[in-house]
């Protein structure tokens, strides 16, 4: 690369963009954020383009110097290219959704969401500690006043909760990055990463940070928050609280936990994977009996993030690059889900399954693309949603058949829950009149609606697009990892019979 | 040339879809029906050329997934076992897309009809073709998903919906073990591919392999997880549940989808990893038993159901146990022998069962049909050709008779009884039997209700609406109908009336409500209530005529390529385990064996005309006499019953109670309010500042931050 600093370049144009949002009218705050979003955009997809598939680990770095301890430090492999690229994506469509459903305070709304995005984006690219902690962390701010200020009647609670949570898991980690910068005397995280850390005092520092991803994750039991958040936020706070938020902690696990603490992550599988196999189960099965429609959904996204925990802790390739995929995946299909219940939301301003029904009859548009994210959460092969599941299970099948079955439920219990709410609003007849009234999507929606369905679709038809570009960092992971590896509970003994030649004559045309 | 076999399909789909009403209903039609004859013209000469013996070609379409060393690739494979599938799925597809013309003729929502039988060719097509098991399972899945949206074609029918989403769910148990299977088989052999695994499969003949916490033969593991995703596909003994409920969809759907090529694609996949299972007596064993008991069990319900669609949807899950019992027999020849003959015959009973439902105004329930022979003559001869090819008519080679002949069913089925009988398993091919008595008891009464007797229609509410609306109210009525079928209300009647129909006895005392809603049309005297039905229109009868033929001469014709020694081996071509000696042995079977099944198809024969026709009052004795188990049969031996006990009722209320107790009441309140409530206690100061809560945390949180970041750079 050259020595153009495109990382700063994407921070600061979103971060400018909120400031001059503040000193506009409202149309001009919506114009700034749509504009300041897709340059973003367009930049992430010049990122991607000159990304260079099977070079240097770490690419686009730039570095400004020390300031104090900790360092401006940027750069991507290709793990933070790709989650970089999912949020760049999902912002202007976070921007469109917002466009005539937020009508109070709308520059102060625009302002938190770029800031928002230039958080992610840091988060995502930070190459120092510390300056991964203050993106990490302050990414919560600017979602709790979203939540706070513009969400629903019970807020004040969804965001309390919110905030708790969040925060006592990451002041844990604050304490392990700080004894870790203290033993290796450096807090840039490319030299962290091959730091052997002593086996004892692994145990402790992968649980500091566990305490911080699973919340954010949000795995079993810490769970609790997320639907409440999801429930009072705005449309597009939920986009992005699933889209990109719940990813951090992916983000974090594989960055941190695994590379760093190899030992202490190979002896606390068993955990992940009773916590992820419960989870799958448990909340597969609250979503089942909601009635209100984002916290199923909501719920949805625990099971498949612990798709992504086991998938991580497979300790393979097919683990590691699953969980990816799922967490893109998911990244996708349930913001588009959670836009399709804004959709009809801003029409009827509920969120009761019960109050809808028959939409297919007036809102035909509607239950097509409706349909079609169902089949992606559910994983229909042809979808993102089966690459990333499949991977990740297969890959978890080598370290467990048990957490493998228990999970693999989720397959069953995710099409009853799914297909269940899309019987319940889009099938049967129009029972109330209100809903007759409603008319099919507009322009707008479906142009905020189809680029998600057309990469959710590239996704599962072509995963190559996504795979290549992390290819490299995998097996850079799995050298690191090799050495912890469990063992798995298959271990097949060779069979008594030899293999007999091929008996089966290929010919291509 | 492959692949405009398969992907026309999935472009008319798209066409069809996208195109949706804006051209109205001949665009898609066209489109969607012209691409089927296209793909069905294209196949047939694949499966000619495969008769001749030849050997596999693959054709790449795409990279998919690569991951390590998993590699999987879209990509077409065609050999023996995919030609003799692309004729049945593109055949019997392209005459379902002719028959609709007809049949959803005033149907509104045609388009969207047209595009999801296409779209499923499509899927079926995949599967079909599939060179790696993911790819199947694709095809699979799609399958799935086209039968759920078809089968909730009519999507305001509660009923319709509810068996979707059934049908989507239990076939989703079935994927559990399939994709178990996958995960197993790469775990095992490092590939999924399907050539691969076949050959490196015998050289794992004996190994173990720890599973679920035990540890177990792994050919044995990995076949019974595939085998699991096979019995949820072909509506097996346990996982069958979904397979009567989807004759909810439109009556083609029924054709195609659940009784000629989707259902059997279970049967497809045993076979097509034949291989893989012969190193698996244990599975083969478990293959053979299920098949055997959903053959008996299914048999058993269809005896006595009065819906026509359900008498031939119990029909098939039978015929798909005879498939799997001859799979795990050993003879997989005779398996897709059946599946290719029953392809033919089933689809034409459905097909026929669909015109004759069609002229009588939908219903459905054979209790207000009879003597229908007259009135829609081409339906009748339609339907006899098929239930003659079901039964297995013909003249066995016996006493001299040098060369077997008859319908389609019967060279497919008396292979199968004695191929099973060949191989040792004298139990299951005892069954065989006795179910094809059980076969062609259901099949006549199915044809003496309906064709024979005198006219019991009367007392059809769908009769009546019809009558009803062609006097008064012009034919408005008759369209709302049609979508929703009308049939909600009449269902649930019908369902309490929990006896037999028979004879031309009518049921006045069943349907006083009926009669005195309409007293008019009672008055007639005939049982015909002044209603006529009348023959289908030709769209609808050319496919029954094209199917009669097949019904006919499937089985002669083609016997010798699917189950004979020599020509087998030389046609199969190692796409099957294609066991010579099980063939060979199979024309050595007793004298007794050989007989039995006609014997056991004229039997069956005799006793419906007893029943239906000599006597229509048995029946009803009977099952008075014998009520608990007639009403056991009847509810299908309480299996959704006991399901709903077992699964669906816990299921709501665990979820339930892990909603309110586990995470309101537990985790919530040790966790966040616990803490909030402490917390608010102190803040209470902070709330003085008149802020609002919001700002307070945000600002609180902020200092906390700072506070953070300043003790790390100044520490």
């Amino acid at each position: 690369m050259t020595g153009f600093p495109i990382l700063s370049v994407m921070l600061a144009i979103p971060a400018l963009a909120a400031v001059a949002c503040l000193f506009v009218s409202a149309q001009g705050a919506r114009w700034i954020a749509l504009i300041a979003t897709l340059i973003d955009f367009v930049l992430g997809i010049g990122l991607w383009a000159s990304f260079d598939i099977g070079g240097p680990q770490w690419q686009f770095v730039e570095n400004a110097g020390s300031l104090g301890v900790f360092s401006w430090k940027l750069g991507l492999d290709g793990f933070a290219l790709l989650l970089v690229m999912l949020s760049v994506f999902l912002m202007p469509i976070c921007i469109g959704a917002s466009w005539v459903a937020i009508e109070k305070r709308v520059q102060e709304y625009m302002a938190a969401f770029l800031i928002t995005e230039v958080l992610m984006i840091g988060t995502f690219a930070a190459q120092d500690l510390f300056l991964f902690y203050i993106f990490f962390e302050a990414g919560l701010i600017p979602m709790y006043l979203i939540i706070g200020i513009w969400g629903g009647a019970n807020r004040i609670y969804a965001s309390y909760k919110f905030f708790l949570y969040t925060l006592l898991g990451s002041l844990l980690m604050l304490v392990a990055m700080l004894w870790m910068v203290n033993f290796a005397g450096t807090s840039d995280i490319p030299t962290l990463l091959n730091t052997d850390f002593p086996v004892q005092v692994q145990t402790w520092l992968w649980l500091a940070f566990f305490a911080s991803f699973a919340v954010k994750m949000p795995m079993w039991p810490f769970h609790t928050w997320l639907p409440d958040a999801h429930v009072q936020a705005p449309t597009a706070g939920s986009v992005i609280l699933a889209g990109v938020l719940l990813k951090l902690g992916g983000y974090g696990f594989l960055r941190f936990s695994l590379p760093m603490f190899p030992e202490a992550s190979a002896q606390l599988t068993w955990l992940i994977l009773a916590l992820s196999a419960v989870a799958v189960i448990y909340t597969s099965l609250v979503a089942l009996v909601q009635s209100d429609m984002k916290k199923l959904i909501a719920y949805s996204s625990v099971a498949h993030m612990a798709i992504v925990t086991i998938g991580l802790f497979a300790f393979n390739r097919q683990g590691i690059e699953g969980a990816m995929i799922v967490m893109l995946s998911h990244g996708l299909v349930s913001a588009a889900l959670f836009l399709c219940v804004g959709v009809i939301y801003d029409r009827l301003h509920t969120r009761e399954i019960s109050r809808y029904g028959g939409l297919a009859i007036n809102m035909p548009r509607y239950a097509l693309l409706f349909l079609f994210f169902t089949m992606a959460s559910i994983g229909l092969p042809g979808t993102s949603g089966f690459v990333g599941e499949f991977l990740s299970l297969a890959g978890t099948y080598r370290v467990s058949t048990t957490a493998t079955l228990l999970c693999t439920t989720g397959i069953i219990l995710g099409a009853a829950y799914m297909l269940y709410l899309y019987r319940r609003v889009v099938f049967g007849e129009i029972v109330h009149d209100d809903v007759r009234a409603m008319k099919d999507i507009s322009l707008r929606e479906m142009a905020l609606l189809a680029p998600i369905a057309a990469v959710a679709l590239w996704m599962g038809v072509y995963p190559e697009s996504f795979l290549a570009p992390m290819r490299s960092d995998v097996a850079t992971l799995e050298a690191r990892i090799a050495r912890a590896t469990p063992k798995g509970d298959s271990l097949p003994t060779p069979g008594k019979a030899p293999a007999t030649p091929a008996a089966h004559a290929e010919a291509r045309p | 040339m492959i692949l405009f076999i398969v992907f026309l399909p999935l472009l008319a789909a798209i066409v069809a879809g996208f195109a949706n009403k804006s051209f109205g209903a001949i665009l898609p039609k066209v489109v969607t029906t012209g691409a089927l004859f296209a793909s069905c013209a294209l196949s047939w000469p694949i499966f000619i050329h495969y008769l001749g013996g030849g050997e596999a070609t693959v054709t790449p379409v795409l990279d998919w997934i690569h991951s390590g060393d998993l590699a999987v690739d879209w990509s077409l494979r065609v050999d023996a076992l995919t030609a003799v599938m692309l004729v049945v799925v593109t055949s019997v597809s392209a005459l379902v897309h002719l028959y609709s013309w007809g049949y959803m003729e005033e149907d509104p929502d045609q388009p969207r009809f047209f595009a999801y039988l296409s779209l499923f060719t499509f899927a079926m097509l995949m599967l079909v073709t599939a060179d790696n098991l993911v790819q199947m399972f694709f095809g699979w899945e799609g399958v799935g998903l086209a039968s759920y949206l078809l089968i909730g074609f009519w999507f305001r029918k509660p009923s319709a919906n509810a068996a979707a989403i059934k049908a989507f769910v239990v076939n989703r148990v079935g994927d559990l073990g399939f994709m178990l299977g996958i995960f197993g088989t790469y775990l095992v052999f490092n590939t999924v591919s399907i050539p691969e695994i076949l050959r490196l499969a015998p050289g794992m003949a004996g190994s173990t392999i720890g599973f679920f916490g035990g540890r177990f033969d792994t050919m044995t593991v990995l076949c019974l997880l595939l085998f699991v995703g096979a019995m949820g596909k072909s509506a097996q003994l346990g996982l069958h549940t979904w397979l009567p409920d989807a004759m909810e969809g439109p009556t083609p759907v029924s054709a195609l989808i659940h009784a000629a090529t989707m259902v059997t694609a279970g049967v497809f996949m045993v076979c097509r990893l034949s291989p893989m299972f012969e190193t698996s007596p244990f599975a083969l064993t478990v293959v053979m038993t299920v098949g055997a008991a959903t053959c008996l069990f299914a048999a058993t319900v269809g005896l006595v159901q009065t819906d026509i669609k359900r008498v031939i949807a119990y029909s098939t899950c039978s015929q798909l146990g005879y498939m799997f019992f001859a799979a795990g027999c050993g003879a997989y020849g005779a398996a897709m022998f059946h599946l290719f003959t029953h392809a033919f015959f089933k689809a034409l009973l459905f097909l026929g069962a669909g015109s004759v439902i069609h002229s009588m105004h939908h219903e459905q329930d054979m209790r207000y049909y009879g003597g229908l022979r007259k009135s829609i003559p081409i339906t009748f001869w339609g339907m006899m050709m098929g239930t003659l090819a079901i039964t297995g008519v013909g003249i066995p080679a016996v006493f001299g008779n040098p060369l077997a002949i008859g319908f389609a069913g019967f060279h497919s089925k008396d292979a199968i009884i004695e191929a099973a009988w060949a191989s040792g398993q004298h139990g299951a091919s005892i069954v065989g039997i006795i179910v094809a008595l059980l076969t062609s008891f259901y099949s006549w009464r199915l044809m003496f209700l309906t064709f024979w007797g005198k006219p019991r229609w009367e007392q059809s509410e769908h009769i009546q609406h019809a009558i009803h609306d062609a006097h008064g109210h012009g034919h408005d009525a008759v369209h709302a109908g049609h979508d929703d079928h009308g049939t909600t209300a009449a269902h649930a009647h019908h369902g309490e009336a929990a006896e037999e129909g028979q004879g031309s006895e009518p049921h006045a005392h069943d349907h006083g409500h009926v009669v005195q809603a309409h007293p008019v049309f009672t008055t007639h005297g005939d049982g015909t209530g002044g209603y006529h039905p009348h023959e289908s229109p030709f769209p609808i009868l050319l496919p029954l005529i094209i199917l009669s033929i097949g019904a006919i001469a499937a089985g002669f014709v083609f016997h010798g390529y699917f189950i004979e020694p020599s020509a087998g081996e030389e046609y199969w071509h190692g796409a099957i385990a294609f066991r010579e000696h099980l063939m060979h042995a199979m024309h050595e079977v007793p004298l007794g064996v050989k007989l039995s099944a006609s014997i056991a198809m004229l039997t069956g024969l005799l006793g419906a005309y007893i029943f239906y026709i000599r006597s229509p009052h048995a029946p009803r004795k009977l099952a008075e006499t014998y009520a608990p188990v007639y009403d056991f049969l009847l509810n299908k031996w309480y299996f959704d019953e006991l399901y709903n006990l077992l699964f669906v009722k816990p299921a709501f209320a665990i979820g339930r109670f892990f909603w309110h107790r586990g995470d309101e009441q537990t985790i919530d309140r040790l966790g966040p309010n616990g803490s909030a409530w402490v917390v608010s206690q102190g803040s209470r100061v902070a709330g003085k500042l008149q802020t609002g809560y919001v700002y307070t945390y945000a600002f609180v949180m902020l200092l906390g931050l700072t506070g953070a970041v300043t003790w790390a750079i100044t520490r």
